[in-house]
């Protein structure tokens, strides 16, 4: 029974979220939000494991956030959808329920391989350069989309809601509220068995001595850019999502506010805690839409309130610690990731 | 300068293969030589010491031949095979471990998961193992957990496994670095300073330590240190180290008695 806690746990959020949507019970703003919570914890949770475990210090996660956006986009208007650029749909309507998950994919590989370009110079020396440089990502990436005149320019780019349409055109479902179920479940998964083996755990070793990593055997330069691509990869995955949820992308969504929102969430969650960044990730949205009724004010309780969570707890709300080293009774119903390693 | 370079310890014959051959190392800092013409060969099972007064050149050919700096000139063989060039985690990875001077154990992890990581090198899977948690992967961690629990109780501390280093006294912190060092299975072990800031009792447990250490795992073991006392206790061969250069070489009594090696530590007492 409790080797299956956290799959239990998985079912319950599922049976919580996706079903009632499904069921019509919950209205399309309540939808929004849960979509928006869920793309949240994904890029809080891959930024924390290149800003929190890793320790370096990326500013940049919304450039990959954006490229993955408009990479999933282009693919599913083109391929679904009747568009004034691209023309008629290239594939059959049927088509759509697979190509979708693989434009997803698509979107992150692109956002992972543009990462490892950013990489390589900023990896081959040490210190701060990869914050100069992912500072510097997110203007090139603006600008790059702002003079790309055929997919919109500076105006945006639209035409993800009729690829939603078309989905559900083929079978009635909330499908881009599973979709982002199943991402962040695979984001979570992928973090946690990370960071948990040994591989992985090098970069936590990275963050503390590098020198020391290096000494001891630990291959630091391919190691980081791995953690990177993985880190900006799966924001790649979330602004596909995140793409289709709005429905309308522009250069200007995925510039510094962006990044620095998600730079908030992992620094109120607390570096290298994967529990820490969900809790924080849906205290944040959910924050941000109680004070929207505030307008322009908002921009200002909320650094406040960072402000005064970095006075009051500068480690974050969970430091480097997991949900069940505060709460040992929870060892009862889910295994920490060690006790998985290391079974039969 | 000697040029007498054959290892004293009888038991091992002068014409074996040597396990660390450096010849004409050098570094520099910007215009000032930090090493200059550094030549040495260990030979297997040896107990080498390195001193020198602060600012010798000790911890540069350390990190020289640990590939943490590149030489400026010079020749670095480790069991036939040039190291020059190659990258820290590859040369440490080819069998040499080493401790550092101020401790750098990793202070944000247990003590098990600094050896763990240790076996960075020695772990057969690859990335998407480690994304998936495969069956690959528990068998290698499952093995790399039960080798490090092992080595933890050899140096009998396994009661620290699961404690941050920063908890620990710093005398078992420094076993601790020692042990970590040999998770990698290393042929020559370099410890730097593994004295400083001790005390008397604690330093007689180390010079222990070192010799079980040694006995224990079959390995080289070259000691820097700049306190005579300490290094006098353990090597059966020294080497003194001034400007860069080895101004003498010998046995503890020699250098004890070495005019050039008094000079170097002048006002220090020699004993």
């Amino acid at each position: 029974m409790r080797r299956y806690g956290l799959h239990i746990l998985a079912v319950v959020v599922f049976l919580l979220t996706v079903v009632p949507s499904w069921l019509g019970v919950y209205n399309g703003y309540i939808q929004f939000l849960l979509m928006l919570i869920g793309i949240n914890i994904m890029l809080t949770a891959s930024l924390n494991l290149i800003n929190g475990y890793m320790g370096e210090f990326s500013v940049g996660h919304a450039a990959f956030m954006g490229l993955g956006a408009y990479v999933t986009s282009l693919l599913t208007v083109w391929l679904l959808t009747h568009d004034n650029v691209f023309g008629p749909p290239v594939l059959a309507p049927g088509f759509s329920l697979v190509i979708f998950p693989l434009a997803l994919v698509a979107g992150g590989v692109a956002a992972a391989i543009f990462s490892l370009l950013v990489s390589i110079p900023s990896f081959r020396t040490r210190g701060d350069y990869l914050a100069v440089i992912t500072l510097a990502v997110n203007f090139i990436f603006k600008s790059l989309i702002e003079n790309i005149g055929a997919i919109g320019g500076p105006r945006g780019f639209m035409g993800m809601g009729e690829v939603l349409a078309v989905m559900n055109g083929v079978i009635r479902a909330p499908w881009l509220m599973i979709w982002t179920f199943f991402s962040c479940l695979a984001t979570l998964f992928i973090i946690r068995n990370f960071v948990s083996s040994t591989y992985g755990k090098g970069i936590v070793a990275i963050r503390e001595d590098e020198i020391a990593a290096e000494v001891m055997t630990v291959n630091t330069r391919r190691l980081k850019m791995v953690a990177f691509m993985l880190g900006c990869g799966l924001a790649g995955v979330a602004g596909g999502l995140h793409a289709h949820l709005l429905g309308f992308i522009n250069p200007s969504s995925y510039f510094i506010l962006q990044s620095t929102l998600v730079l908030v969430m992992v620094y109120l969650g607390g570096m290298g805690s994967l529990s820490g960044s969900i809790i924080s990730a849906v205290g944040f949205t959910i924050l941000l839409e109680l004070l929207r009724p505030f307008g322009l004010l908002r921009w200002v309780a909320t650094p406040l309130l960072l402000i005064l969570l970095m006075l009051r707890r500068p480690t974050g709300i969970m430091g480097d610690r997991e949900l069940h080293d505060v709460f040992p009774r929870l060892r009862k119903y889910f295994p920490s990731a060690e006790e998985r390693l290391l079974e039969q | 300068m000697t040029d007498e370079r054959a290892p004293h310890d009888p038991e091992q014959p002068a014409e074996a293969a040597p396990l660390l051959e450096i010849s004409h190392l050098k570094h520099y800092f910007g215009g000032l030589a930090a090493v200059s013409d550094f030549n040495t060969r260990l030979y297997p099972n040896e107990l080498v010491g390195l001193i020198g007064p602060n600012g010798a050149g000790k911890s540069t050919v350390f990190n020289l031949l640990c590939g943490l700096y590149r030489p400026s000139e010079g020749d670095i063989r480790f069991d036939g095979q040039r190291l020059n060039g190659l990258r820290p985690h590859q040369i440490t990875s080819l069998g040499i471990g080493r401790t550092f001077q101020n401790i750098r154990l990793w202070n944000g992890m247990s003590v098990l998961d600094n050896l763990r990581i240790a076996h960075f090198s020695q772990m057969n899977y690859g990335i998407l193992d480690a994304l998936t948690l495969s069956s690959r992967l528990r068998r290698s961690e499952r093995k790399v957990h039960e080798e490090a629990l092992d080595l933890l109780r050899l140096f009998g501390l396994e009661q620290h496994a699961d404690e941050r280093p920063p908890n620990l006294s710093y005398g078992v912190q420094r076993r601790v670095e020692i042990c970590r060092a040999l998770v990698m299975k290393p042929r020559l072990l370099l410890l730097d300073e593994p004295a400083a800031g001790m005390n008397q009792g604690e330093i007689n447990d180390l010079l222990e330590l070192i010799h079980w250490v040694r006995d224990q795992f079959k390995v080289t073991i070259w000691i820097i240190e700049h306190q005579m006392r300490v290094i006098m206790g353990v090597c059966e061969r020294i080497q003194v180290l001034d400007f860069g250069k080895i101004i003498a070489e010998g046995t503890p009594e020699e250098i004890r008695n070495n005019p050039h090696v008094i000079e170097a530590y002048l006002g220090e007492e020699v004993t």
